[in-house]
């Protein structure tokens, strides 16, 4: 979910500005210069990815795969996914520009939190055991993501405290629907190119 | 088109496709670029409303020099609308204050109802600011200026990659998805939907990650070491000084007013 401009108070917007500063800067620096070109091409995959809308109910969703992301890139999903929303802000005028810093920290840590949480337990499994860590991951960046966007609503003040509840739930379908995606996605990696999670870090 | 990647469509090889030159585009890209940032800061960070909606009023301004296409931008700033809309109504209702009027016996405070108009204005005064001044550039030239302007080459390279594979990589799904809809695939809510779009998007994923491997190597072929070199085919022109000074004269105007203290 995109928080638009002017919504949340200048301390939290400042705040999630410099965090999001110093972890696409550690991305940046933790990145080899002869990865970006594979690292622009993966980060656009997962643009087009998160574009496919899965129908949930009766209407439908789009996926965020920030799990996924992770997973994929580590660190460097901070400045894959800060370039994402900032070309979303301008050329689709989704979100805002000065809470860019705090879109990119709500999607961003939780992806980075999945990496380490879990990657190296999908490298080092079967696809099957692989797939339920995957789905593991998936849903649990979603929920970090739902609680860090309800934070920042509910840190700006008790007034949008219904709102960020709102949000919290509004999260729970999508949750479903990328843990079986995430899962289905890390099994096909896992049985036709084994190496696709072992590739972009080195550590 | 289909209508899930109809936003990705029309933009990426650049809008000037799609717009004649305007007024904006005599403008240097950089100037664009930080007017968008001063104006953001001006009008996001005020605590008044009046000052927001000066800054609606000036986007429109630069809306109408940069001959925005009516209806999609409409499209783009009513789907933002939405979220706005999700996030405030209930500010009347949270907010303490001097009560307005009653609903369902819940009082809506004429504090949160203002909050939640100054709200709306400035995420609408924003985005549109930012679709007419930004917007309007093609995405590479977007990742020259950032670089111009001092933005780590690292990530201009991400972003310059990022712009010119997303097309590529649509066609590649789109002709995936043409595939499954070959052999009769319908999304519905069901097991089969979530695990055959998971292997879509690992496929997507296995594809893209050799195709890069093959432009890595071509790239190494043509003496690639990590460089990549810009253009230089912007000037800065008076104009463009005058661009950026009347937006710090709005900033200081707006500091001088008072529109930062509570």
């Amino acid at each position: 979910m995109h928080i638009v401009d002017g919504a949340l108070s200048d301390s939290v917007v400042i705040g999630g500005a410099v965090l999001a500063f110093a972890g696409v800067a550690y991305g940046l620096k933790r990145m080899d210069l002869d990865r970006i070109p594979q690292m622009g091409i993966l980060s656009a995959s997962f643009f087009i990815a998160s574009l496919i809308h899965v129908p949930v109910g009766p209407s439908s969703l789009h996926l965020i795969l920030n799990g996924l992301i992770g997973l994929a890139l580590g660190w460097t999903a901070f400045p894959a996914l800060f370039v994402a929303l900032l070309l979303q802000a301008v050329f689709f005028g989704y979100g805002g520009l000065i809470v860019l810093g705090v879109n990119t920290f709500n999607i961003a840590l939780p992806a980075v939190l999945v990496w380490m949480l879990f990657h190296k337990k999908i490298i080092s499994t079967p696809p099957k055991q692989a797939s339920i860590w995957g789905g593991i991951a998936g849903a649990a960046s979603i929920v970090l993501t739902a609680i860090m966007v309800s934070l920042s609503l509910a840190l700006t003040g008790e007034e949008f405290l219904v709102a960020a509840k709102l949000a919290l739930a509004s999260h729970i379908p999508i949750m479903l629907v990328e843990a079986f995606v995430t899962g289905a996605a890390v099994f096909l990696l896992a049985r036709v190119k084994p190496d696709f999670f072992a590739q972009p870090e080195g550590s | 088109m289909p209508q899930f990647l109809e936003h990705s469509m029309t933009s990426w090889r650049g809008q000037e496709v799609e717009h004649q030159l305007s007024i904006v585009d005599q403008f240097d890209p950089r100037a664009r670029i930080i007017t968008a940032m001063i104006f953001a800061i001006v009008v996001v960070f005020s605590k008044t409303l009046w000052l927001p909606f000066v800054g609606l009023l000036l986007a429109f301004t630069f809306a109408l020099s940069a001959s925005l296409h009516i209806k999609r931008t409409l499209r783009r700033v009513i789907a933002m609308d939405m979220f706005v809309l999700l996030m405030i109504i209930m500010l009347p209702f949270t907010m303490d204050g001097t009560p307005l009027f009653h609903l369902f016996g819940f009082a809506a405070s004429q504090e949160g109802f203002i909050h939640a108009i100054g709200i709306a204005l400035k995420a609408n005064a924003v985005v549109l600011a930012l679709l007419a001044l930004v917007g309007t550039l093609e995405a590479s030239v977007l990742g020259h200026a950032l670089a111009r302007l001092q933005v780590p080459e690292k990530l201009v390279h991400l972003l310059l990659f990022t712009v010119r594979y997303l097309d590529v990589i649509s066609r590649e799904y789109k002709s995936m998805r043409k595939a499954m809809k070959a052999r009769a695939f319908v999304a519905r809510n069901n097991l089969h939907t979530w695990r055959s779009f998971g292997y879509l998007i690992g496929m997507l994923l296995v594809r893209s990650l050799e195709r890069s491997e093959r432009i890595f190597a071509a790239m190494k072929c043509r003496g690639y070491c990590g460089k990549l070199y810009l253009f230089d085919t912007m000037s800065w022109q008076r104009r463009d000084t005058c661009l950026i000074l009347i937006i710090v004269l709005f900033a200081l105007f707006a500091i001088a007013s008072g529109a930062y203290l509570r």
